[in-house]
């Protein structure tokens, strides 16, 4: 398959993810679906790497998902001692930082 | 054949995500989206990238989403439909459609030559752990060192953010020892872990219950004169309030 069809993927998955993030209210939902876009933006990287026959791309998405992986961790985290607050798990509602 | 395979793992994968942003419930999205790297993993197979692949399958698919359906379970299923106000539901479909019609056309429109070719040539070993591993101990040992720092920083602020928050409720200072001393049996960690209102709760309730049963029992006590009856009887049913008001709270927090 020509490098064209791979990257036209990338693009709808990414924007499936938009569409995600913008219309979803749970902050579990919306973190699933920035892993959505970054993988898209791997798929895209990968896929370049091949057309370009340099491995750097391919670099480039490991680092891509190590910090897909912080963003993560981190995001649960936020998650689980909101969820021991007892604040509601919505971001319409979650909408002051003051605590 | 991997034109076959190609169109079944970027449909898989296509759905997949769909799926993730369609399901309702927060479990069976972080089941699509396994479903979505594990295809998205196929295309990677497909574009020889061996290494990534088999990265994305074993720490994505693999850790990241043991981390999500932990979490998912901790939180437990939300009550949580639709975007908020009427304009924002249209305006935010109708935004990342546009977002995909202007990637497409930046990407399939950009007149790079190799867009319509298969890629480059290959190369032996393009893309094996062996060149990965070279190239990162070799020409990007920087990014390297920085990631690792990176994912430091996260577990660390993970923990920070995630510990458990002692003294959320005021109390005196006897009630405080009381809450201490007089812990029921074999609550104790759990009890910790949730901190001090919940097990200020549990005690209010089954001291509620021990003097009632102690009332009792001193009623009890002139038909038998039998002590250990009784201390027995007070001991057996102090511990089902303590699972009364743990099955409550676990319900609560649902």
């Amino acid at each position: 398959m020509s490098i064209g069809w791979y990257l036209a993927v990338s693009a709808i998955i990414f924007g499936i993810g938009t569409a995600g993030v913008l219309t979803r209210r749970n902050p579990l939902v919306i973190l699933l679906c920035l892993e959505l876009m970054l993988n898209a933006g791997n798929l895209a990287l990968v896929a370049f790497s091949r057309m370009y026959g340099n491995e750097a791309g391919q670099i480039f998405a490991l680092i891509v998902m190590v910090v897909a992986a912080c963003e993560v961790t981190v995001g649960l985290g936020l998650l689980v001692a909101i969820s021991r607050r007892k604040l509601p798990i919505d971001v319409d509602k979650l909408r002051e930082l003051n605590g | 054949m991997s034109q076959v395979l190609f169109f079944i793992a970027a449909i898989g994968a296509l759905v997949a995500a769909g799926a993730v942003v369609l399901l309702r419930n927060a479990f069976y999205s972080v089941l699509a989206l396994v479903a979505h790297l594990v295809c998205l993993a196929v295309l990677f197979l497909l574009l020889r990238a061996e290494f990534v692949a088999a990265a994305q399958v074993v720490i994505y698919a693999g850790a990241v989403m043991v981390l999500y359906v932990f979490v998912v379970a901790y939180i437990g299923d939300t009550d949580e439909v639709t975007a908020g106000s009427g304009v924002l539901r249209i305006l935010g479909p109708l935004f990342a459609l546009a977002l995909t019609v202007e990637l497409l056309i930046a990407l399939l429109g950009s007149g790079l030559s190799g867009i319509t070719g298969k890629g480059a040539a290959y190369r032996t070993g393009f893309g094996t752990p062996a060149h990965i591993g070279r190239l990162f101990l070799v020409n990007y040992l920087f990014p390297f060192e920085v990631a690792s720092l990176l994912l430091l920083v996260a577990a660390v602020g993970a923990v920070v953010l995630a510990r458990r928050r002692r003294g959320t409720l005021d109390l005196s200072p006897e009630m405080e020892a009381f809450a201490t001393e007089l812990r029921p049996e074999f609550t104790g960690t759990t009890a910790e872990g949730v901190g001090i209102r919940r097990v200020y709760r549990q005690l209010e309730a089954a001291n509620a219950r021990v003097k009632r049963i102690s009332e009792s029992g001193g009623v009890d006590e002139p038909d038998d004169a039998e002590q250990p009856a009784p201390t027995g009887v007070t001991a057996g049913t102090a511990t089902p309030p303590d699972v009364a008001a743990d099955t409550h709270d676990a319900e609560e927090e649902r």
